[in-house]
């Protein structure tokens, strides 16, 4: 597309709405700055009620902000309409129109735009190819398939070739396994038109699978920004480690430093793990261990009791008591491993490398 | 916490969409002028005398013994009539949603809830007055009773509970289908019999729906004219008093006062059942039926039910087919055969009939699509949009749903007689047929509104939000996403408009002038003289008529309207 690629810019943007029940008013989304860089696809992740949508029907124009300011680009954008916003947004239910057929829907846009006639059909049988649609353009929406409506909704958006490309958690109403490939398949299309996307999900995996960069949300507030890998390895808060991925928390007081390790006095054994600036000795500390990044041994580590062993298929799926802690690990590919039984005592042993602390 | 940002930036966009405003503002002046003010202005003039703040016109009409007797007189008849149509409709409704029942009963159930629909509501006064009054078809000949008395309040009770049962039969059938089956069947599980089940379980879960249907038929029976004035006799309701107060009397300050007292009966009686007992009805029976419920085939228990709907049933279609029969025979109550046309002849050569039909039809056929469009257009504002007066639309166009009609026409005299504010301003539209039509329109609208609401609510907010994102700005949205999709309720709503103001009176009586004929008019006028043949002749044609209309209107649904699947696709 020949159009000039527009980043998004949060400055400050509150949003404040009333509980029903209560009727006291509280911050939907609070106090957020965010910065999405032209041509990225970014992902807002967070459980329900974190703000996620909010921020982008906010961005979308359908809610206003009550604090704050959107900039489109450099164009500040707070009292435009949604029609006049340069953005086109996937909804989570595809919101077709039901009584036009693929084509039709697609071509709604154009039309509003008074693009000429034969330009339409050039446009929207090219964007029908790009999402895998051609020879459907016929078809009323309701005989398609979810996984083909959404290829609809998403050609609708894209036609109008809108600066930012909005996502509002597209794959929710579709099948496990469908999720999967339409996700590689929303990636590749918006790699090839290498268009700015903001995508929200609560779907983790998902997040993972699409985005240059993750904004993980809760309570209103942004939690955490970065790479995929940053969020994973080096998550800032519990929550965040929580919310990706599995987590393991063990708790330790600090014992002393050890150049770049950190002894901590975790449930009664000194372990090393990574230091980081500004530690005090005899303050508690916690880490984030993933569960597959430790294993079960008979000597060396933490010591520990199994309380769930259950094989899983492609790994071994272990629950174990270190001291007072649970720790829930999972042992890839345990075929012709040793597998430890429930009851038995062993080690946990892990890399210091492969943990991180908080 | 300041929402002053949001509430501004809200408010930009909304002036960024001038149609959108421009209706907005089209509408509350509508609203106001024609809702609140003749209403406001009842009150202004019932306690406003001369010079100043008054309680005296109160004082004379409660010191009217007859004022009196009519108040009791209507909530005597209101209350029964409000039992007994919950009664019968709860039969109904139980038969029909819990009992098998033949293919013909079934049928016979939907000709039921049909024929009040498309019927003037003063057919069954006449037909009780036909069957079973002193000259009555089954009293004398039958029965061989020479001084049957239908008139007064039995008469009523009868007439009315006949009318508007079906009411209740059709809130209560959509209720009891809400009702989870595993619920019945967990308490049978337990032990408990079927009776048992029926009161400790169906009962307590339905309550607060069969409040609802009492309210809403005590208030159509308050607010009721038609019936009461020709099948009532000495026994006057508050409808019929403020009618001759106006029209007898000619004291309309009087009127207005009475106007306010049967106002404020229905509206107190409204505010009950929409705010107390439709949110209560809501929270008890929240769940969609799971699957099917097994009906009752258990012959002690469905032969006797079946044999009582049937034979109600029966009794209503009967009353129902009186009228056009009655119009066949020579001479009522003497005369028989041979069956004649002559009333129907009479109709248009003697009693100007095809003036008050080509008056009625063009003035409801005018009024029929403003009515229909005006709704949709409160739905979908109130449904899908978010502005400040929003609701102000909603409160009023529902609170038109409580105004009795006589007292919206005892408003409309003393709002617009004098122009408004009595200043002469609008006085033009009085006696005109633009204020008959804009009667018709207010009378119609909130029925209108209440189904283009709910079908709106059924239709995903996305698929609107979609267009808007798309590039469409609110008469775009409206015109190419919102009517196409409840085109359905957009039609069914031309053709109730049509139908009911076609068959309206109450309001209409007290505003029609000599210049125009309205069937209704002329109907109640020949029953209140006692021509009963030319009165069926006359309501037969209109039966037809509305009738038409609706048939029209189902095939145009069949061919034109959104497909089924469709609409089961935009629900997701």
């Amino acid at each position: 597309m020949s159009k000039v690629k527009k980043g998004v810019k949060l400055e400050h943007i509150s949003k404040i709405y009333q509980d029903p029940k209560t009727g006291k008013d509280f911050y939907a989304v609070r106090d957020t700055s965010l910065t999405i860089e032209p041509g990225s696809f970014v992902t807002l992740l967070g459980p329900s009620g974190c703000g996620k949508t909010t921020t982008l029907r906010m961005i979308a124009g359908f809610e206003s902000p009550d604090e704050g300011e959107i900039y489109l680009g450099d164009e500040a954008i707070n009292a435009l309409t949604p029609n006049k916003r340069d953005t086109a947004m996937v909804f989570q239910s595809y919101a077709l129109l039901p009584h036009y057929n693929v084509f039709d829907n697609v071509a709604y846009g154009l039309k509003l735009r008074k693009v000429a006639k034969n330009e339409i059909q050039d446009r929207v049988m090219r964007i029908l190819d790009l999402v895998e649609l051609t020879g459907m353009e016929g078809r009323m929406t309701n005989q398609l398939s979810g996984g083909q409506q959404q290829r609809v909704a998403l050609a609708r958006a894209l036609v109008i070739e809108p600066s930012v490309l909005l996502f509002d958690e597209p794959l929710s109403n579709l099948d496990a396994k469908l999720r999967v490939s339409m996700r590689t398949e929303i990636r590749r299309i918006q790699q090839e038109v290498g268009i700015t996307a903001i995508y929200v999900t609560h779907d983790q995996s998902e997040a993972m699978a699409l985005s240059d960069n993750i904004i993980i949300m809760n309570k209103g507030v942004v939690a955490q920004m970065g790479t995929p890998q940053e969020i994973y390895y080096h998550p800032n808060s519990e929550f965040v480690a929580d919310f990706i991925g599995e987590a393991n928390f063990l708790t330790g007081a600090l014992e002393g430093l050890e150049g770049d390790r950190a002894v901590l006095n975790i449930e009664g054994n000194p372990t090393r793990v990574p230091a980081k600036a500004d530690m005090k000795s005899g303050e508690t500390y916690t880490v984030v261990l993933r569960p597959e990044s430790a294993v079960l041994a008979d000597q060396g580590g933490l010591p520990c009791k199994v309380i769930l062993s259950c094989f899983m298929g492609s790994y071994q799926n272990y629950h174990v008591m270190v001291g007072n802690t649970l720790v829930k690990l999972t042992d890839y590919n345990p075929k012709n491993k040793r597998i430890y039984q429930v009851g038995e005592s062993c080690h946990l042993v892990f890399d210091p490398e492969s943990v991180h602390i908080l | 916490m300041a929402k002053s940002q949001s509430a501004m930036l809200d408010r930009k966009k909304l002036m960024a969409d001038p149609i959108m405003v421009l209706t907005i503002v089209v509408l509350i002046t509508f609203l106001t002028l024609f809702i609140l003010y003749p209403l406001a202005i009842l009150l202004v003039d019932s306690f406003y005398g001369g010079n100043g703040f008054t309680l005296a016109t109160f004082q004379r009409i409660m010191a009217m013994p007859n004022f009196i007797t009519a108040i009791t007189n209507t909530l005597k008849v209101g209350f029964l009539v409000g039992i007994l149509s919950t009664i019968v409709g709860l039969l109904f409704a139980y038969v029909e949603v819990y009992v098998r029942v033949g293919k013909a009963v079934g049928g016979l159930f939907k000709v039921v809830s049909m024929l009040p629909v498309v019927s003037p509501p003063f057919v069954l006064s006449l037909s009780m007055i036909m069957l079973f009054g002193k000259a009555g078809l089954i009293t004398r000949f039958l029965l061989g009773i020479y001084d049957n008395n239908v008139y007064g309040f039995w008469g009523i009770v009868i007439v009315q509970t006949l009318t508007f049962f079906p009411v209740c039969y059709m809130m209560l059938k959509g209720l009891l289908k809400n009702i989870d089956p595993s619920l019945e069947e967990a308490a049978r599980d337990m032990g408990a019999s079927r009776s048992k089940v029926f009161l400790t379980v169906t009962m307590p879960l339905l309550l607060p729906g069969l409040g609802n249907a009492f309210l809403v038929t005590f208030i159509e029976s308050i607010a009721d004219f038609a019936n009461p004035m020709i099948i009532g006799g000495s026994y006057d309701t508050l409808a019929t008093t403020i009618y001759l107060q106006i029209t007898g009397a000619y004291d309309k300050e009087g009127a207005a006062a009475m106007a306010v007292v049967l106002l404020s009966i229905t509206l107190l009686m409204f505010a009950v059942q929409k705010y107390y007992l439709e949110a209560k009805t809501a929270a008890t029976l929240t769940g969609k039926a799971s699957r099917g419920r097994m009906l009752i085939e258990d012959r002690s228990v469905s032969i006797p039910l079946t044999i009582l709907c049937a034979l109600a049933a029966f009794f209503v279609i009967m009353m129902y087919a009186c009228v056009p029969i009655g119009a066949l025979f020579p001479t009522w109550g003497y005369k028989f055969t041979p069956l004649t046309f002559k009333w129907f002849g009479q109709v248009f050569t003697k009693y100007k009939g095809l003036r008050a039909f080509r008056d009625s039809f063009v003035l409801s056929l005018i009024a029929a699509p403003i009515t229909a469009l005006l709704s949709m257009i409160i739905s979908y504002l109130v449904v899908k949009r978010r502005f400040k007066a929003k609701g102000f639309i909603e409160a009023v166009s529902m609170l038109a749903m409580a105004v009795p009609g006589t007292v919206l026409g005892v408003g409309y005299i003393r709002g617009f007689s004098g122009g408004v504010f009595h200043t002469g301003f609008l006085q033009g539209i009085y006696g005109s047929a633009a204020i008959l039509i804009i009667v018709f329109v207010v009378r119609s609208l909130p029925t209108g509104t209440r189904s283009g609401i709910s079908a709106l609510r059924q239709i995903d907010k996305s698929i609107e939000e979609s267009a808007y994102d798309m590039g469409a700005d609110s008469f775009k949205v409206f015109m190419t996403v919102t009517l196409p999709l409840i085109k359905d309720s957009f039609l069914s709503g031309l053709v109730t408009a049509f139908v009911r103001s076609i068959t309206a009176i109450s309001a209409i009586i007290l505003l029609v002038t000599p210049q125009f004929l309205l069937i209704t008019v002329q109907i109640n006028e020949f029953a209140e003289k006692g021509s009963y043949s030319i009165a069926c002749a006359f309501a037969t044609i209109l039966i037809v008529i509305t009738y038409g209309a609706v048939l029209l209107m189902n095939l145009f649904i069949k061919f034109f309207g959104t497909s089924r699947k469709i609409k089961e696709d935009s629900h997701v």
